[in-house]
């Protein structure tokens, strides 16, 4: 059965359907959408400030009215309706020139910066007023990243309103990202000519303990000592006891940059990640060697820095981590991660690629109080835990068995949860015991009773 | 041995993978609806866009082969007991050693004049949806939909997410009463204006239009008003899919008459789920059980009865739960429409409007009988416990925290919760538990 739209015209086929509000909403981001275009190509570049201005604006403010008409009149509750019906959520036409302009921005990015010089340009009043630098190609991602995660951070908050818990969570990634990833890094940068990112630590930041960059690092004086002994503490105590006691979500969720952009951007794309069995045991290979990637190549450049060079000299060093950088920093994290949002859902990188999320994982499936509970014999199989589980885990499976759902990848988003139209799934932090991950029904689909130990 | 199991939803699919549990026989499920297992409960989101057919199926194309379940796509037409075998509409024919029936259920028309107008239909059956899809597609300006259960409101969100207006006819003075007491089903009718259905309660159809073509234009209700229409949804309720066993000598009356071990009255032949009837129905129980969960159960119950392990049917107590648009409903223990003989109940309702909790319990010991919960998610094991233990209404406010399964951080109801209890009953009143310090909150001990 087709149920998609089968015109081939871009704009929508039913206009009766766009309110008011929503079409306000869609001329601002269309004025957002040309200034940048404009800047892009150079026109305009001795009115940096207006094409910045209307840049932001546009796509900030008209996005704001859109998502208010979209969402503000309908009451509290799950608003996925169409999300496989539409072009753009379900890799119709507009999925995949989004997907298709979004990895040309990180190929141009990562490795064509020179023709993002008329973005570059444009950003140039605000890098100059922010951090006192001249603008660069990183300056202008930075900042479209997070106007991204504030943007549609409130747009999510908009859908998600009646759940306490998606309102609070998305807070969260959105202050982080505002304030750890863009602007304590902006005034840093201006103060002490170094600019430190405090949420991200090997071994996301794959090169964060390279003895090369550790001593590039305490170049910095008191700041920089500072800098290396957080993220130490961060990767070594920090993360396994908070994922003792909260599970992944903690950062995966709550805090992440990468998560906040999947969180919030990537909303739309969520039910599209691969929920086969094939996809899951492509995971757990990808993702563990690339975590073993990083472990061999941080103790062999460790050992070979004690060796003075004996080991590696100092060219295989430096080539080993930059071949590293470039396929799975920028290919992976960058342009398939993010590019194909669109396509392979808003978790790509997260769920196949991340060597923190393989830690985290690893921690969260062995030694945590985490876990989804399932509630008895509520659950009728209907399948949207599983769709809308944007790390691909399939969630019927184990809930249709009352299984509690204790995977490695799980990132706690709760969406699972939210979702679900019989109450059956909640995320918990509870007493780290065998029954953590154990099935809770018998064979008859019912609760054996003597296994309800709760009040006893 | 060859185990023939007719009918491949949650029933017959949960038969053929316990058979296949316990054993290597020889397993085929025969359906005509689809090719694979799919869950019935999410055509709707199909429909609305939440999911494609294939996210509906719970087991991956290959599980199939990989546990040896052979499929057939098929209606069966005849059985014939005499040499076990069975007709199927391809004019094939399969033999069997031993037979499930799991037929499910059909849309129930009660004869109204047009009944079977183009643009009038039900919704059960994937070939419902089908149909749906195909009376919808150059769009409609209104649906009529006549019945006032849990189908009848699914169609209604299923057209209300196309932006089509609903007209929804209930024959009841309130929406779903004869399941729902009045407080619950009035909260359930506001939320439905609140989305802007036209709700008719108290309307009764009398009798659907034709256009001349052989198509609904509109229809008739019981005071005369005529309603113009290009869709008419029959949801009042569905019955046993049973009418394709005329003279197959399986006895029937409203469903497939089996004993507590789905047996019927012939011989190596057993039915089970919606298609089912008790000769006597369990206590609190209905001789047709048409939930998801209880054609899990009977579906498991069957195949072990099958395999020669006798077992009787024990459903355990009642409960179930629904969503109706935004607001979803859990019940456990029995709470009816009016309260029985020496019931006693207890209603609270937040402040918003959405949620509630509906109380039942016995004056004279106090014994918890059953909750309606209405936006508030409980725990089903505890309130299993507490109906199994016994327990007082009392016990259950007492501790009413350990049953709450709300997401993290979503608004405690407990405190309004009970102090209008207290203020209800003081003599009963309950001192809520200590709240949890902030320490204990995060690391939730």
């Amino acid at each position: 059965m087709n149920n998609s739209d089968i015109s081939m015209s871009l704009a929508n086929p039913h206009p009766a359907n766009y309110n008011t509000l929503q079409k306000i909403g869609l001329a601002v981001i269309a004025l957002g959408v040309l200034s940048l275009a404009l800047a892009w190509v150079g026109i305009g570049s001795h009115q940096a400030l207006l094409l910045l201005l209307s840049t932001l604006l546009g796509l900030g403010i008209g996005g704001l009215i859109f998502f208010y008409g979209t969402y503000g009149h309908l009451p509290e509750g799950i608003k996925n309706n169409r999300a496989f019906f539409s072009s753009i959520s379900s890799r119709g036409a507009l999925g995949w020139m989004l997907g298709i302009v979004l990895t040309g921005f990180y190929v141009s990015l990562y490795f064509f910066p020179e023709y993002m010089s008329g973005l570059t340009n444009m950003f140039e009043p605000l890098s100059q007023a922010l951090r006192g630098t001249p603008s660069s190609q990183w300056f202008v991602y930075g900042t479209f990243y997070t106007v991204a995660v504030l943007v549609m951070g409130i747009k999510f908050i908009m859908k998600y309103r009646h759940s306490r818990y998606q309102v609070l969570r998305t807070i969260s990634v959105s202050f982080f990202q505002l304030i750890f990833a863009w602007l304590l890094p902006a005034i840093m940068v201006r103060l002490y000519n170094y600019e430190p990112y405090l949420t991200y630590f090997w071994p996301l930041d794959y090169d964060a303990i390279f003895p090369s960059n550790i001593k590039y690092i305490l170049s910095n004086g008191r700041l920089g000592q500072f800098v290396v002994v957080w993220g130490l503490v961060l990767t070594f105590i920090g993360t396994p006891v908070l994922t003792y006691f909260f599970g992944k979500r903690w950062y995966c969720s709550w805090v992440c940059g990468c998560g906040g952009l999947a969180e919030t951007a990537g909303d739309p794309f969520r039910h599209l990640s691969d929920k086969s069995l094939r996809a899951w045991k492509i995971e757990r290979v990808l993702i563990h060697s690339i975590l073993g990637i990083i472990l061999i190549m941080t103790a062999l450049l460790l050992v070979d820095s004690a060796a003075k060079g004996g080991l590696l000299g100092e060219s295989a060093g430096k080539s080993m981590a930059k071949t590293y950088g470039f396929l799975i920093g920028s290919i992976f994290a960058g342009v398939i991660g993010t590019g194909f949002y669109p396509i392979l859902g808003n978790r790509a990188w997260c769920r196949f690629g991340c060597p923190m999320a393989a830690y985290l994982g690893i921690i969260q499936r062995f030694k945590s109080r985490f876990r989804i509970t399932t509630n008895g014999g509520q659950c009728i199989s209907c399948g949207n835990c599983s769709t809308y589980c944007e790390m691909g885990i399939d969630v019927r499976w184990y809930a249709q068995r009352g299984q509690n759902i204790v995977r490695s990848s799980c990132v706690g988003c709760g969406v699972c949860s939210a979702v679900c139209p019989r109450g059956v799934l909640k995320l918990e932090n509870g007493p780290e015991n065998a029954n953590r991950t154990g099935i809770q029904l018998d064979n008859q689909g019912l609760i054996p009773l003597e296994a309800v130990k709760i009040l006893d | 041995m060859h185990y023939v199991i007719i009918g491949n939803g949650i029933t017959g699919i949960t038969a053929a993978r316990t058979i296949r549990k316990n054993s290597d026989h020889d397993i085929t499920v025969i359906s005509g609806e689809t090719d694979h297992f799919f869950s019935r409960t999410a055509l709707m989101y199909i429909y609305m866009g939440h999911m494609r057919y294939k996210d509906t199926k719970p087991y991956e194309d290959w599980f199939w082969q990989k546990n040896k379940i052979a499929l057939k796509r098929a209606w069966v037409e005849q059985i014939d007991s005499d040499n076990k075998s069975l007709r199927l509409s391809d004019d094939s024919t399969i033999t069997y050693d031993k037979l499930l029936i799991a037929s499910g259920s059909v849309p129930n028309k009660y004869g109204w004049p047009g009944q079977d107008l183009d643009g009038v239909q039900g919704l059960y059956s994937y070939q419902d949806l089908e149909m749906l899809e195909k009376n919808t597609a150059n769009g409609i300006e209104r649906a009529v939909i006549v019945g006032g259960g849990l189908i009848g409101i699914e169609l209604a969100e299923m057209l209300h997410s196309r932006h089509y207006s609903v007209t929804l006819l209930v024959r009841e003075s309130k929406y779903w009463n004869n399941v729902l007491p009045d407080q619950e089903s009035d909260m359930i009718s506001r939320h439905f204006m609140e989305h802007g259905f036209d709700l008719r309660l108290g309307s009764e159809l009398k009798e659907i239009l034709d256009d001349g073509q052989g198509k609904v234009r509109g229809v008739i209700t019981a005071s005369g008003e005529e309603i113009p229409c290009q869709l008419v949804g029959l949801t009042a309720g569905v019955s046993p899919n049973i009418g394709w066993l005329a003279g197959s000598g399986i006895a029937t009356q409203r469903g497939i008459l089996v004993d507590h071990h789905q047996r019927t009255n012939v011989e190596d032949i057993y039915a089970a789920g919606d298609c089912a009837q008790f000769h006597q129905a369990l206590p609190d129980r209905r001789p047709v059980e048409q939930v998801w969960y209880t054609g899990k159960i009977q579906g498991e119950n069957a195949a072990m009865n099958m395999l020669g392990r006798q077992q009787a049917y024990a459903p355990g107590y009642w409960f179930n739960s629904a969503k109706f648009l935004d607001i979803e409903y859990q019940t456990y223990g029995m709470v009816m429409p009016q309260l029985r003989e020496g019931e006693q109940d207890f209603y609270w309702e937040d402040k918003g409007g959405k949620k509630c909790i509906h109380l039942v319990y016995r004056a004279s010991d106090r014994l918890f009988i059953g909750i309606n919960t209405f936006g508030i998610r409980m725990r089903h094991t505890v309130f299993n416990k507490w109906l199994k233990d016994r327990q007082t209404v009392d016990h259950v406010l007492q501790y009413i925290a350990a049953a709450a399964f709300d997401p993290e951080f979503f608004t405690n109801f407990q405190p309004d919760f009970l102090e209008a209890w207290n203020n209800a009953h003081p003599s009963y009143a309950v001192k809520p538990a200590k709240k949890k310090n902030l320490l204990q909150l995060i690391f939730n001990n």
